[in-house]
């Protein structure tokens, strides 16, 4: 088992204008999953491809263990990866594939044999050890890939988008899979993807990358809860992340925030950011609506001059049933939203809502950095 | 047994069935495809039987007339003549030998360089391929002459090293060209994942790239034979008693009977015919399993 420390790593490619990662460092503990997710040429894959030692940094070092790997080649490193091709050997069984490690490594034949056959057990594959990777499917190849990464048993694990060549109902079964495979095995994974979805349901942390920066790291949850840019709230979710500017206006002790003519409330901490706009985040499944202006608790009819902050008006635009909600989009004030309702919930297009939300559900964004602000 | 019989009978169907023209016109077109197949058969095969007849015929069954076009009058007599004849068999063996080095010795250099050219990008990449090409538009007469001087002072002159340099020289644009290609094709993944997997560089490349790679290095090895086998002109100016077999047969041809170009024709053939064929059922074999 090992950990991984990057620190200040600096890659350029060659011809390039523009570094591929900028000075990026991040540390994986023993036996973590942390997901690299970010939008294509965000430097996810240029990082994981410095840790495999298939890129050479410009500048920084990469820790393996404790022992600094950054001028090793790949196989000194102990790690295996999968990749995003799986790069299955055509010309070599199942059984040979998946012992590939295990026989550079010089590993005697009957262990290599019997630690083979442990895999396939894992992966589903004992039927077909014997058979050449085009007599199999795409799912099964994918299998294989994993195998021949566990197999070697090292202690550190690359995924380089392993799913994302899966059609949409076995992604997401395999999902399930690999993350009950790689608990089990213990072994500390940096696995990237592009897909927002499986960084939030595989990882212990997520780290959102962005112009070969690391944006945000931290568990899942507080990531997706707490965006600390407005690029992380609007890359993770799905939907993702509302924003909408309003003007903070400081009123009975409390704060109160404008959004065109009509008023929500606001958290008291930002009434120090008195006659200023910001950018309001947002999340879907944070607002409640509801038909009529007094529907629900919360007092406080349609905004009018200095009032509470009562529910908000808006017009339904479009209503999408997905199943398991309603996914309603409105516009407030000339700012689109998304909403999430609960299933069933029945409303008709060009209708007027009426929106409300907790105030501690709102995050506030500068509106020109685009950053967090403090509260 | 399908494809023959659409072949006898393509009316039939365009008859029973006018109101599909579309089928009828595809029915035609496989029936075109393949007149041309066996159009294209009979080209290559006809001379080749043709010449083997007379090659294996007695040379009184060669001069009656009208000429039997089935194999009724056997005999080994033009054969064995012909294998008796001063040169034939020395010859062959040159032949065998400069043909199989030079394989060799243009797969040893070829191959490593179009690896080169496959995978690292380096100044002058695009222009170097096209020198390789320009080497083979000087006519081998002009590039033998000079050749046979510096052979001469170098004491190579009439040996068959001579001229497996010379047609190691000739081979090696296409063999570099040819496995470039080749090794495009095997993706670069999987020698990463090989060495992610505990392999040096030497390791994945005999282990993991060239099994993928030797169809195109069979087809590449092919061609080189095969050039060489053919090639006349240089191996002509290159030896004066080291000659190879179509130098020999070439040397002695305008004053010999019929039925010893006829032999000689057949003796030239044959080899390259075998080589072929060994190559290509290991070729489509290799294929069979790595393509899907």
């Amino acid at each position: 088992m090992a950990d991984i420390v990057i620190s200040e790593l600096v890659k350029t490619y060659p011809g390039g204008q523009v570094r591929a990662t900028d000075d990026v460092s991040l540390t994986v503990a023993d036996g973590e999953f942390v997901v690299l997710v970010g939008p294509s040429g965000c430097g996810k894959t240029t990082l994981l491809r410095m840790v495999a030692g298939l890129e050479t940094p410009d500048n920084g070092s990469i820790a393996i263990a404790g022992r600094d790997v950054t001028d090793l080649p790949p196989r000194q490193r102990n790690i295996s990866m999968v990749f995003q091709s799986y790069a299955i050997f055509p010309h070599m069984r199942v059984r040979h594939n998946i012992g590939f490690g295990l026989r550079m490594r010089k590993v005697p034949a009957a262990q290599v044999n019997e630690r083979v056959r442990r895999a396939a057990e894992v992966l589903e594959l004992t039927d077909y050890l014997d058979r050449y990777p085009a007599q199999l499917s795409g799912g099964q190849r994918q299998r294989v890939a994993v195998a021949r990464a566990i197999v070697v048993d090292t202690g550190v694990l690359l995924m380089d988008e392993p799913l994302s060549n899966l059609d949409a109902l076995l992604r997401l079964q395999f999902r399930a899979e690999l993350k009950k495979i790689v608990r089990q095995i213990g072994t500390t994974t940096l696995y990237v993807t592009h897909d927002q979805a499986e960084a939030m349901s595989l990882g212990d942390r997520v780290a959102v990358m962005r112009g070969g920066r690391i944006a945000q790291i931290g568990p899942p949850l507080e990531v997706y809860d707490r965006p600390s840019e407005r690029f992380v709230g609007g890359f993770l979710g799905s939907p993702p992340m509302n924003f909408f500017p309003a003007v903070v206006r400081r009123a009975d002790g409390g704060a109160r925030l404008w959004v065109g003519d009509q008023v929500l409330a606001a958290p008291a901490h930002l009434a120090t950011y008195d006659g200023r706009e910001v950018t309001v985040g947002l999340r879907a499944e944070n607002i409640d609506v509801a038909t009529a202006a007094g529907d629900g608790p919360a007092g406080g009819g349609p905004a009018s001059g200095g009032s509470a902050g009562g529910p908000v008006r808006a017009t339904v635009e479009v209503v999408e049933p997905t199943g398991a909600s309603v996914l309603l989009t409105v516009r407030l004030e000339g700012h689109e939203l998304k909403v999430q309702a609960p299933p069933g919930y029945q409303v008709e297009p060009d209708s007027p809502v009426w929106l409300r939300c907790r105030p501690e559900s709102l995050r506030f964004y500068d509106a020109e950095t685009a950053l967090a602000l403090v509260s | 047994m399908s494809a023959p019989a659409a072949v006898r009978r393509p009316p039939a169907p365009a008859a029973t069935a006018p109101p599909r023209p579309r089928r009828s016109s595809r029915r035609r077109k496989a029936v075109l495809l393949q007149l041309a197949c066996l159009a294209i058969t009979a080209f290559m095969g006809v001379p080749l039987y043709l010449i083997t007849l007379a090659a294996l015929s007695s040379r009184a069954a060669l001069n009656r007339f009208p000429l039997s076009l089935l194999p009724t009058d056997l005999s080994t007599e033009t054969m064995s003549r012909f294998l008796d004849s001063t040169g034939v068999v020395p010859g062959f063996v040159n032949s065998l030998i400069v043909g199989l080095s030079t394989l060799v010795f243009a797969l040893l250099v070829g191959v490593p360089a179009g690896y080169a050219l496959s995978r690292y990008a380096f100044r002058g990449r695009d222009p170097y391929q096209l020198f390789l090409l320009l080497t083979r538009a000087l006519p081998i007469v002009v590039l033998s002459v000079p050749l046979a001087k510096v052979f001469l002072t170098t004491n190579l002159y009439d040996t068959t090293y001579a001229v497996t340099l010379l047609h190691t020289a000739l081979a090696l644009p296409t063999t570099v060209l040819i496995t470039a290609a080749v090794f495009v094709s095997v993706p670069r993944d999987h020698e990463e994942a090989a060495a992610v997997l505990g392999a040096n560089a030497a390791q994945a490349f005999v282990r993991v790239v060239l099994p993928q790679a030797l169809p195109g290095i069979a087809a590449s090895a092919m061609f080189t034979f095969v050039m060489s086998w053919n090639e006349v002109l240089g191996a002509a100016i290159l030896t004066l008693n080291q000659r190879t077999l179509p130098a020999q047969v070439l040397a002695t041809l305008a004053d010999s009977p019929l039925a010893y170009r006829f032999a000689g024709g057949l003796a030239l053939v044959l080899p390259a015919l075998v080589f072929i064929a060994v190559m290509r059922k290991y070729l489509v074999n290799m294929w069979g399993t790595t393509l899907r």
